[in-house]
């Protein structure tokens, strides 16, 4: 079935990414969604180099490139910019790595959500630093192996929950997605496009030298993600109503962890601990979308 | 029209003069009134901008390099420890080439804590790239903001106007204020060389390869020297239309002085007082305000200390493990100059403490009775 988008292709042949990068897939979508009446920000990240270096661009819509912690304040000094000039209608499309939206970024893009800014801002989620190679963020999952958590002492403690962070901003619209899953992806960047102020996307995009994964399988392994329920796939509007878009086979996490060289050294009980607390997580989620949102009732 | 403003409302009003139209701001003590007066110019009507309150300095500055990229003239004003979070969007700006205008109110740097005048905090981003102007009272608050924003868009350079925390931020003096009509006809409205454009799409600042940074930072130290030509320039001109006139340095009665007392910001109107005085008793003193620090007017330095003897470089600041920093400036300006004076480098002031007429007369004294300067900074004023 051929797919039908809304707009050309508008990242080009030439641009410096490894074989299976998610973030390159991300981006793809992304911009046939949003379409080529837009200006992207992109902070250091991956994407600084797969963008192409000076004069080259892969990119059909301008980029501005802006320092790590800056997507929030840069995309909305965008978006006041083209505003005044009355470019209303070109979108802002902030685009970044999980270093820069959970970690040094995460003060611009609360400033930008509290504010509810017209933009929309995609994490590409690689789950470390992997332009500096590989050291681990707070987007790093539980016990998994990194160059600065090594296996003899891996990442400790849960993965930071950006959507709940962001859904406590109450901004209009949040949603997971996965590139194993395009349309719903493209669907999502579509509806974030239609939507006036701060929308955020949380892309999972596999890294095959990061994770320790063939690149032929960056795809197959991100949706071993979500069906093992690892990452769920759901949208947030308003910050109180939860839908699953996605309904995950249940598969066992072991399937997911197996697959990639980054948790190679966990144990059983490894397994077991990251079972359960997957279970937690998948629960409260089923909770929240089971709950009537506020705003609807008042 | 003539009102009487603070210096912090003076800025304001270059900012509504120079219809810029994005603000980005976080307010710091002494600072606060100039943004608070724009909101108040953003709400009524009076000026037609966008006011990000952003959550940061930082994020002010990101927001303003992003806003200028899309082609509208923007601003920012901060201080001290404000500034100094800035640090890394400063390099950004000037790098990027984006005419931004600023206000930094001198303020001193923590610790310990200290609100009042001090050039500290914009005298260590000297190597960001970005033209820094000293002012010395309310009225040229106001119009250096104008004119700060003809001289960023004629060499696509950042500006940043710096004034004296409370001696000028919070003090209020008669200010001329022009009219719209006068500024439109002498400041054209701001058409970008490049800009964020969907119909033309770029990539701005991306990742540049040894092959090619040099070049692109040679024409940026090209554009600074340029500037200070600029300056000069946009300083006779703006005298022509509105009869004040600036430049890159101002030397008073520099000619035939023996002593030339060299001084920045709120510190050189005591030293006028003394200068006149002291010619009225017939010594040949002389005074040579530095108007701008960066680009440094090596070239206008030199014409008006060559041939005094000795001059006496006041500083309110100190660059730690070196000393007085316009001094130091001055001495290597001066450098491989034969009739060159013997250079005094005294710091005073820090952190508020006033510098009075006084003070200068015995720094003065202290000069005319002395063979040759110390060759580290000396300290005015301790109380140890
Ligand atoms: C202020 C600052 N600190 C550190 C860096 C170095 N740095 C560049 S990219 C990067 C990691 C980016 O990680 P992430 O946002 O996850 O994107 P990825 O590289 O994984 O695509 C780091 C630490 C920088 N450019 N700026
Ligand atoms: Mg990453």
């Amino acid at each position: 079935m051929r797919k039908e988008f809304a707009h050309d292709e508008l990242m080009m042949p030439g641009h410096l990414a490894c074989q299976g990068c998610g973030g390159t897939i991300i981006m793809k979508h992304a911009l046939r969604a949003v379409g080529p009446d837009a200006v992207c920000v992109i902070p250091a990240c991956c994407w600084t180099i797969i963008s192409g270096n000076f004069p080259y661009s892969a990119l059909n819509v301008p980029v501005l490139h802006t320092a790590f912690a800056t997507s929030g304040a840069a995309a909305s000094g965008v978006r006041a910019g083209l505003d005044m000039q009355g470019k209303h209608d070109t979108k802002v499309l902030a685009f970044a790595g999980d270093g820069g939206t959970f970690d040094i970024g995460i003060q611009s893009l609360s400033g930008a959500a509290e504010r509810n800014e017209d933009i929309i801002y995609i994490c590409y989620d690689n789950e470390a630093y992997m332009n500096t190679g590989v050291q681990r963020s707070s987007a790093t999952p539980e016990r998994a192996w990194t160059t600065t958590t090594p296996v003899t002492h891996p990442k400790s403690g849960a993965k930071k929950n950006m959507i709940q962070i962001l859904a406590g901003h109450k901004v209009p619209y949040c949603a997971t997605a996965n590139i194993a899953f395009p349309d719903d992806l493209y669907r999502k960047v579509r509806n974030a496009a239609e939507i006036k102020g701060t929308c955020f996307i949380h892309v999972l995009s596999p890294c095959p030298s990061g994770w320790k994964i063939p690149s032929e399988k960056a795809i197959e392994v991100s949706r071993l993600a979500t069906h093992s329920k690892v990452f769920p796939i759901y949208e947030v509007y308003h910050g109180e109503e939860y839908k699953i878009t996605m309904e995950p086979d249940e598969i066992p996490v072991s399937d997911y962890l197996k697959s990639q060289g980054r948790f190679r050294h966990l144990k059983e009980e490894d397994m077991d601990f990251i079972q359960e607390r997957v279970d937690y997580e998948w629960k409260i989620l089923l909770q929240r979308s089971m709950m009537e949102p506020f705003h609807m009732n008042f | 029209m003539k009102k009487v403003l603070m210096g912090n409302h003076a800025a304001s009003w270059g900012v509504q003069l120079s219809r810029v139209k994005m603000i980005s701001a976080y307010p710091i003590t002494p600072q606060t009134h100039i943004v608070e007066e724009l909101s108040e110019m953003c709400g009524d009507g009076s000026l037609d901008a966008r006011f990000l309150k952003v959550e940061s300095e930082h994020s002010a500055m990101a927001s303003v390099i992003a806003s200028q990229a899309t082609g509208v003239r923007s601003f920012t004003a901060s201080s001290s420890n404000g500034l100094a979070l800035m640090h890394e969007l400063l390099h950004w700006a000037a790098g990027a080439r984006l005419p931004i205008v600023m206000v930094n109110v001198n303020r001193a740097l923590a610790p310990g804590w200290n609100i009042w005048a001090d050039q500290g905090d914009s005298l260590s981003q000297r190597d960001t790239g970005w033209i820094q102007i000293y002012v010395e009272d309310n009225q040229e608050v106001l119009d250096s903001v104008i004119q700060g924003y003809r001289i960023a868009e004629s060499v696509d350079l950042p500006v940043m106007i710096c004034y004296d925390a409370f001696f000028l931020s919070h003090t209020y003096e008669p200010v001329d204020i022009p009219s719209y009509d006068e500024v439109d006809a002498w400041l054209p409205p701001y058409t970008p060389t490049n800009h964020l454009d969907p119909e033309k799409p770029k990539s701005f600042y991306p990742l540049v390869m040894p092959d090619n940074y040099m070049e692109i930072k040679y024409k940026f130290q090209q554009a600074h020297e340029q500037a200070i030509g600029v300056i000069d320039e946009v300083g006779q001109s703006f005298g022509t239309s509105f009869d004040r006139y600036y430049g890159v340095v101002e030397a008073v009665q520099c000619e035939d002085a023996d002593i030339i007392l060299v001084t920045s910001g709120t510190i050189t109107s005591p030293a006028r007082l003394v200068l006149e005085e002291m010619r009225q008793k017939g010594e040949k003193v002389g005074l040579l305000k530095m108007r701008t620090f960066r680009p440094f007017p090596v070239k206008a330095v030199q014409q008006a200390l060559n041939g005094a003897k000795k001059a006496i470089v006041v500083d309110r600041n100190c660059s730690w493990g070196k000393g007085g920093i316009f001094a130091d400036e001055i001495k290597s300006a001066m450098s491989n100059t034969t009739d060159a004076p013997m250079i005094y480098s005294y710091i005073a002031g820090l952190g508020g403490r006033s510098i009075t007429p006084d003070d200068i007369r015995g720094l003065i004294e202290e000069a005319i009775e002395s063979d040759s300067p110390s060759s580290e900074s000396v300290w005015k004023g301790l109380k140890l």
